[in-house]
């Protein structure tokens, strides 16, 4: 009885110190960064104030953006691509059903989570000064990115499948590649262009930034007219891509369903 | 004909799988292995295609050491041997025909099989198998849509496509119910009488075993413990197999 009373005020003492440490660390970061509430409450008018340079969107704006818009989109559908082509030897090499061997999955995976540590943003802004300013380094980006989204979420899909038509695949002779075509590929395919198409979703977000460093795209007319305060073209901007995300993600979604 | 000379195997924590195992079974021959579950029965039959390797000894296939085959070799000996298991071992969501078909691959340049250029004659194989256990307009349907029996017949469809000289069957009629599993055991049995195919089955089923083997062996603790024509398995030896009288639920007839 002693020591069940002992745990309760020991698991009490626990959440306690807890919460006192997760003060301190929101308190500390706050103190840091000199946040103020004050300023937060006294910058409320600037909102509808900004809102009101925003208004109304320059409509005219729409169609000098849209070639731009279009490159956005263009990086994100290349880069996804090749990305999806250069996680395939990544997934299988990552998979220890498929690889078998410790000495090769391990390596792969830190490779993976290598690649998965470093956002898309700094990316772009390491392959700008090898490609140059444009949209190639922008495709080059979003490539490591997508490589990393996809061959994550492949790789624990294909060590989820099914054995046994891999047992059958070995029973009946194949070698290593048609192992993997016909025991590994039929099962995994519907999920691999699943996360196919959500890595494009997630890309053509990303490759809206990308042009803040000079990777390509949209971004850096919005950066532009950021800098120059032409509200009215900024929110043109943010609501076309608002609409070109929101009708890309809903095809996607709808081919997704259809998939899985 | 499949011979096994001093085969033992010991599993890496120590488990006696199979002790020292001598066995010669001939061309043709429909053998059903018995035996409780966990006596090797599965190891000694998986061990025949290597998909289980064994510690000791030497298994030959028409003289030819198994045991000893690398590489290319070995995946031509594979080719040979047909197996069935008790979960079917298809690809789901892959067509009846391209599962069928998969049992060809050992045949062919990698290249075309991932490409799909089967030859006619290929495809004419596979649809005759198909034929041989009655489901061939199954083809085009996909593995998933078909019931158990139905898929279990698919599998024995890729063994024949395969033109496999030895079929092995690791417990073909588990997941099945008693009608589907008579039905099972007849494909199997036609083949092995039309077309001369080595067959090796475990069951747990006693019945089963006396109504379509030739000769049982019995398998206990990774020994041969007994090994003889169906006609000299008696209750007596059963119950010496499984180390006690047998059981109602070890029948397929007290399952109906």
């Amino acid at each position: 009885m002693m020591d069940v009373a002992k745990k309760r005020q020991l698991s009490r003492i626990k959440t306690l110190l807890s919460v006192i440490f997760l003060l301190l660390l929101l308190w500390g970061s706050g103190y840091r960064t000199q946040v103020s509430f004050q300023d937060l409450f006294s910058g409320i008018p600037n909102i509808f104030s900004a809102l009101a340079d925003m208004l109304p969107p320059d409509w005219g704006y729409f169609d000098y953006v849209t070639g731009p818009m279009l490159e956005t989109i263009r990086i994100a559908i290349l880069g996804t691509t090749f990305g999806g082509i250069l996680s395939i030897p990544i997934i299988l090499l990552s998979s220890r059903n498929v690889t078998r061997s410790p000495f090769l999955f391990y390596p792969a995976r830190f490779i993976l989570n290598l690649i998965r540590t470093i956002p898309e943003l700094l990316l772009a802004a390491l392959f700008v000064p090898i490609f140059g300013i444009g949209p190639a380094a922008g495709i080059c980006a979003i490539t490591v990115f997508s490589l990393g989204i996809i061959a994550k979420l492949a790789y624990e899909a294909v060590e989820a499948i099914d054995p046994g038509p891999l047992e059958a695949m070995t029973a009946v002779g194949a070698n290593k590649i048609q192992w993997v075509f016909f025991g590994v590929v039929p099962q995994v395919a519907a999920h691999f262009m699943s996360y196919f198409l959500y890595a494009f979703e997630i890309n053509v977000r990303a490759a809206v930034i990308l042009g803040y460093v000079g990777a390509g795209g949209i971004g850096i007319i919005l950066n532009n007219m950021l800098a120059s305060f032409q509200y009215n073209r900024v929110i043109t901007i943010i609501l076309y891509t608002l609409i070109v995300v929101a009708i890309i993600e809903f095809i996607s979604n709808k081919i997704r369903e259809k998939l899985l | 004909m499949i011979e096994f000379k001093g085969v033992t195997k010991i599993y890496p924590n120590g488990t006696v799988g199979l002790k020292n195992i001598n066995l010669k079974i001939n061309k043709g021959e429909f053998v059903v292995i018995v035996g409780l579950s966990g006596a090797g029965k599965s190891t000694l039959l998986r061990s025949i295609n290597r998909l289980h390797e064994i510690t000791e000894g030497e298994i030959f296939i028409d003289g030819e050491s198994i045991t000893a085959a690398r590489g290319k070799k070995l995946l031509q000996m594979r080719r040979d041997i047909g197996m069935i298991f008790q979960n079917f071992n298809l690809v789901k969501r892959s067509s009846v025909l391209r599962n069928v078909l998969s049992g060809r691959v050992g045949y062919h340049s990698t290249l075309r099989t991932l490409l799909g250029l089967w030859p006619k004659e290929d495809i004419r194989l596979a649809l005759e198998a198909l034929e041989r256990v009655n489901i061939r307009d199954k083809a085009y349907a996909r593995a998933d849509e078909l019931s158990g029996g139905q898929q279990q017949r698919v599998s024995i469809a890729r063994a024949l496509a395969q033109q496999a000289k030895i079929i092995l069957a690791d417990e073909p009629v588990a997941s099945l119910d008693p009608l589907t599993t008579r039905q099972v055991m007849d494909d199997l049995k036609r083949i092995n009488e039309e077309l001369g195919i080595t067959t090796i089955v475990n069951l747990h089923f006693i019945d089963l075993a006396r109504q379509y083997a030739q000769r049982i062996i019995g398998v206990r603790a990774g020994e041969i413990v007994f090994d003889g024509p169906v006609e000299a398995a008696t209750d007596a030896v059963f119950a010496e197999i499984y180390g006690r009288p047998i059981k109602e639920d070890e029948l397929l007839e007290a399952q109906k």
